[in-house]
Order: C-alpha cells, then structure tokens, then sequence
C-alpha cells in the first residue's frame, strides 16, 4: 500500500508527438483514483507510464516515496488488469492466479493459502481447476482481478477492465470493484473512456484531454463546479447543452438572451458566481443541465421569468423520466469531446423531464430552468466564472 | 482482376468472372475422374509391390484383378529382413538417426530466434530479421560444395604479401563422421523458414499477455519458457511435421555428405536409389521399397495433421 505521485510527467513519443504535457496527480493511500477522458487523450499512456511499459520522458514518478522512473515493471510493486483481460490461456484459474507468486518463490503453503483467499473473495473458488476460455467474461475479469490483489501490491492499476462486459455485467462488476477496492483499501489507480464509472467509482476523478489534466476533483465537485467548458460537457449524461448567450440588467433584474428568447436569472446565482457581474453585456457560454430543466408542471419553482419556448422534436421515454429534445436558436457551442457527437452545433437541446409530462413529439412547450443552477464560461478561455 | 471478379452482375462479366462460372459448372464425375487418374500411379506402385518379380516383369498391375491369388509379401520380406545385401532395415534406422535430430535442433534454434526479433527490442533488429529471412532465396544446390568443403578442410583465408593463412573455420574433419554434417546443413538451410514461420506465430499472440507476465516479476526467458513455448505448440508441431517431411525425403544432402562414408549411414532414400543395382537386378523391390520409405510421412502426417492445418492458419487469423 502506497500513494502514487506524478510530477510533472510528460510523455513524447519518437514520433514526436507529444502525448502526456506536465502531469501532476497525488494518488493517496487506499484512494480510488480515476482517470477519464475522450479517446487519445492520454489516459492510458499515463497509467501505462505508471506501470512501467511506457517510458517516461520527462519528470518524476514515484510510488511509496521512491522513485521508479528507471526501476523494471517487475519490480515497481504494482499491478495490473488489462481491458481484455490478458489471462494466461493454458494455465488454469489457480496457476493463473498464482503466476506471480510463484515467480518471486513465496513458499508453497502461503501461494496456496493467497490464492484461495483471492478465489474466495471474488468468488473463484469453483472454478480454480478451469481454463480460462471455459470461464465467462465477468469471471475472467474476475481471475484478472483476482490476479492483482493476490500480490498485495503497493498500487493496483485498471485499463478499462470492464469495457468488454455486457452492460448487465458492466453494472455489477462496477459496483463490485468499488465495493472490493475499498475492502482491501489497495490505492487503485483506474482508466476508463465512461464518465458514468468515473463518477460512481472513485473518490477522486481526474478528467484528461489532449495529453492536459483538466480538473481533480470528487465526482460531485466536478458535477457542480466543473472548471471548463470541456468538463461541464464531459460530465453528466446526456450532457451539458452548451450556449452563447449575453446578460443584460434589467427592471427584473439580469436578463440572460439565449437567441431570441430572454430568460431571467436567479439572483442568487451573483452571490454564488461573483465573478458574473463583470461579464454583464458581454458574450459568454451558458451550460444548462438536461436536470435543471424540466415541463413547468411538475417544475418546483417554476417563476414567470424562466422558460424558454421550443417545439419537440423527439421524446425518449426511460421509465423514471423523459428526455425531451427540441431546438433553440441560440449559437451552440462545441465542448470540444472528439467522442461527442456532432450535431450539438445545430443547437440541439435536451432536456430531463419528470415522467408524468404528457408532452409529446411536434407539440410547442415551454420548458422551466432552473436559473439557479446555470453554468457560465469565458469565451475566450473557456473556463468557469466564479 | 479481383475487382472484375466481384463484379459478375455487369452486361459483360469479367475474366475472373467467367473463370469462375466455368469451373463451378464443371460436374463433380469429372472431378472424380482426375482424382482417379492422379491416384492410379500410386495405386499401382502399391499393388506392385505385392507382386512377385516374374509378375511384374510379365504384365502390368491390372492383371492382378484376374488371378489375386498371385499376391506375396515377398518383396516386403526382402527389404524388411534384419539383414541381407537388399535390406532397408538399417538405412530406415539411419532415416530415423538423420530426421529425429534434424528436426530437433532446428526448432530448438529457431524458436528462441524468433521470440527475440518478435519481443526482445534490441538495434538493428529489423534489418536482421529481414537479413535471415531474405536467405531463404539462397538454394541448396549452389551451397553444397563450399559446405563439403568447409566441413572437410575448414575456411582459411591466405592474408596478402604475409605468406600467412587466417583460419577462420577450423577442419571439422566431417568426412567421417557424416550424420553431424548432414544435420549442420539441414538445421542452417532451415533456420530461415522456420523463423519466419515461428516468428509470424509469435508475434500474433497478444502483446497484453507479454505485459501482464512483466508485471508478473518474469524476465525474458520465463515468459519464453513458461508462455510462449506451451501457447506456439501448434506451431512448432506443424513446423515439426514440415522439417520432418523435407528430412526424411531428402537425398540430395544425404548422397552428397555421406557417399564417402560407411555405407550402413546412408537413409532409406539413398539405399532405395541404388537398389535396383546392376542391369536392373532387384527393380523388382523398387515399389515395396518406396512404399515403406513413404510410409513413415504418411503416418506422421495423418497422426499430426489437425495440428497441421492449424499451425498453417496461426497467424493469418486472430484467436
């Protein structure tokens, strides 16, 4: 057990390309730490940095307060589980398991002692004579993770290891991670593309784009107080409806102009975002959550001052709420997610409605923001007002 | 050409198009029928070599269908029997004592080698991998006599003006001891197909498995020992089975390396050459003798053979 540090690490290829820019993340003790991101932003260059397969280029890492730049793979006291899993096919469960104790020669009482512990704890134990390719796909992610804790390892790394489950399995083993993770208290460093992991797994999430950290934050500080427009976007799902949009005073108070429609902001939203007074008249991103909007019906403070009109071009029904989209003709903004799906330019919105609205597709709606609850960024700098 | 073939729905099909059509209208008797042609000459090198001397001499093998009862094991006898100037006994040990290690020592070799060019990252890797591979197009024939005589006198090179020789190969002497000098020859003229195949194997498995087994705490060779070795099975046993075929079958080697030596040394393919003897006097044996020295591919082949088609296919498809 031991924290895990980077400083200023940076990752450039022979190539030239420059993959990892001056990255600076503390792991502590037994944290949960997960790294996000779109695809090719790095994220698994980091981890792999960490683990020794990639060299580092520039900086310092070190696990436990040594550091472990130029120290083998093998002797950095980590672990790892690969996406697809990277079991040894022709051994069994057991030897698959045991593989790394019996290379660092722990005597034959305490291996096998270790590995029925780590077979029961994942619950393995019937399955330790079976080859790998007998066994499911979540039970091989389990020898693969069965694999890591058996070494008691100072760090135990995770490069999305549940992308190729089914999205069942997906759910449970994700809960089953965490729930393990933290018995054991091993700090675990875990990679993933899928924001609705990183916000339910770690304690702490680190959000990557081009090679840049982003924001280190708890999942919910990075909910609410997402640093830039890349992250207010990449959070939450579906995500952030991104505006330009001016502010302007008025009788009422501030008026905010999303295209041709006018909306009145919550004045509490300047004790909260001091920052804002200053950006009154002038262009600036305005993020609205598919949450914080929702049918003036079943709306809780639904005020004169805060709907905006559209027509619904779309309505999908999950059970427990609606997603509602419709258009605004407000300029879009891109968060800049190569993932994202492109079509936010057209000023596409959606929004999350309580299940009994009974609006349907082509009908004219109002739509109730909570004003409170918006999101401001710089034009130029793309970061949060404050 | 590919692309007029897949375009077969056009106003005027391709070549490849109409190749195609052509041949699948071809009726399956007639495929039987080339089946029937091809097999007839060893279907009648076997009824032969059931057939007396006289026999053979007087009629060919169809004229076993009106007197079977003409058929003897005669021939078989004569060159299985433990001893005699006409056995093959000792030359199919000497096959056995040439192809085993032949085999052997190659795959021994060229699997280490192609772990290193397919996961040892060392310079220059790459121009030596294509240095080895590309000496797959140096034959055998052009080679044969600077083998012999570097295997007996050795390779000195006369250094100008000095009166001096620079030995650079001492003389091995392997005029007499002629087996070690056909095994050299066939591990070296293998080694270059056998790593590219290994090779190809290699480096298809997957690398995840290579790093988790880093991580694990194995060096180079545990991971070559304790991984790749039992995962390239299927490709060493369909290498296995091509080094023995070429081995066994091979004469040119064996005539040249082991014609000045004891003639109990020589393999079945040798023996079988001279069999016939002066004016023709044992062609009689020639069919059981050429069946028996057939006869050990076969069952190695066949007892082998899903590990065959498999090894063949390593490599070109995933999993």
């Amino acid at each position: 057990m031991a924290e895990v540090v980077l400083d200023k690490v940076n990752k450039v290829y022979p190539n030239g390309f420059h993959a990892i820019h001056d990255l600076d993340l503390e792991v502590a003790d037994k944290e949960f730490l997960v790294l996000v991101g779109p695809s090719g932003c790095g994220k698994s260059t980091a981890l792999r940095m960490v683990a020794g397969l990639e060299e580092i280029s520039g900086g310092d890492l070190s696990i436990g307060e040594r550091v472990v730049n130029e120290v083998e793979p093998k002797d950095r006291d980590i672990a790892m589980v690969f996406q697809n899993y990277a079991l040894y096919p022709h051994m069994t469960v057991y030897d698959n398991i045991g593989f790394a104790l019996k290379l660092a020669r722990i005597p034959k009482g305490e291996m096998d002692t270790r590995i029925r512990e780590a077979a029961r704890i994942l619950e393995l134990d019937e399955h330790l004579d079976s080859k790998p390719g007998q066994l499911s796909g979540g039970q091989r992610q389990r020898v693969a993770m069965g694999r890591a804790i058996v070494r008691q390892p100072a760090a135990v790394l995770m490069d999305e290891p549940l992308s190729n489950l089914d999205a069942k399995l997906r759910v449970q083993m994700r809960a089953e991670i965490a729930r393990l993770q933290k018995e054991l208290g091993v700090t675990t460093i875990y990679v993933t593309h899928d924001q609705v992991e990183a916000m339910t797994m770690g304690d702490r999430v680190a959000v990557l784009k081009d090679g840049y950290l982003q924001q280190v934050d708890s999942p919910q500080d990075l909910y609410d107080k997402p640093m830039n427009v890349f992250v207010a976007a990449f959070i939450g799902s579906p995500s952030m409806n991104l505006y330009e949009g001016t502010m302007a005073e008025s009788a009422d108070g501030t008026n905010l102009t999303l295209g041709s429609q006018t909306i009145t902001l919550h004045p509490d939203l300047f004790t909260k975002r001091p920052g804002l007074r200053e950006y009154i008249g002038k262009s600036v991103v305005v993020g609205i959550r598919p949450e914080d909007m929702e049918d003036p019906a079943h709306a809780d403070h639904s005020g004169e001052g805060n709907h905006l009109t559209s027509t619904v071009t779309l309505v999908e029904s999950l059970g427990a709420e609606l997603m509602v989209h419709f258009q605004l003709d407000a300029r879009a903004v891109d968060s800049g997610d190569p993932d994202a799906v492109d079509d936010s330019l057209s000023g596409h919105a959606v929004a999350r409605f309580d299940p009994r609205s009974r609006i349907r597709i082509g009908e004219e709606i109002e739509i109730a923001v909570e004003t409170e609850h918006v999101h401001f960024f710089d034009q130029e700098t793309r970061l949060s007002i404050w | 050409m590919a692309a007029i073939a897949t375009d077969g729905s056009g106003p005027t099909p391709g070549l490849g198009a109409r190749i195609y059509a052509k041949l699948s209208s071809v009726p399956s008797w007639a495929l039987w029928i080339l089946v029937a042609i091809w097999t007839l000459p060893s279907f009648s090198l076997v009824v032969n070599s059931f057939r007396a001397r006289s026999d053979q001499r007087n009629g060919g093998f169809w004229e076993v269908a009106g007197s079977p009862g003409e058929l003897t094991f005669e021939n078989y006898d004569t060159v299985l029997s433990r001893s005699g100037v006409d056995s093959l006994f000792d030359s199919l040990i000497s096959s056995f004592a040439i192809a085993i290690p032949a085999t052997i020592i190659p795959i021994a070799f060229a699997t280490f080698a192609a772990y290193g060019f397919a996961w040892i990252d060392f310079k220059g890797r790459e121009w030596l991998f294509i240095g080895t591979i590309s000496l797959l197009a140096i034959p055998l024939q052009v080679a044969l006599i600077p083998l012999l005589t570097t295997y007996v006198g050795g390779a000195h090179l006369s250094i100008p003006f000095t009166g001096r020789t620079l030995t650079l190969i001492p003389d091995l002497d392997l005029n007499t001891r002629g087996s070690i000098a056909v095994w050299l020859t066939h591990t070296g003229f293998a080694m270059p197909f056998s790593i590219f195949l290994l090779h190809n194997y290699i480096t298809e498995l997957p690398k995840e498995i290579f790093e988790s087994a880093r991580l694990d705490g194995a060096n180079h060779f545990t991971i070559f020992w304790r991984i790749v070795l039992p995962l390239s099975v299927p490709a060493l046993a369909a290498f296995a089975i091509f080094q023995f075929l070429w081995t066994w079958n091979d004469f040119l080697i064996a005539v040249t390396m082991l014609s000045g030596g004891n003639p109990i040394d020589l393999p079945t393919t040798v023996r079988i050459a001279n069999l016939a003897g002066d004016f023709g006097r044992n062609e009689h044996l020639l069919p059981a003798g050429a069946f028996v020295q057939a006869f050990v591919p076969l069952v190695v082949f066949f007892s082998l053979q899903r590990y065959f088609v498999r090894g063949l296919l390593a490599g070109s498809v995933k999993g």
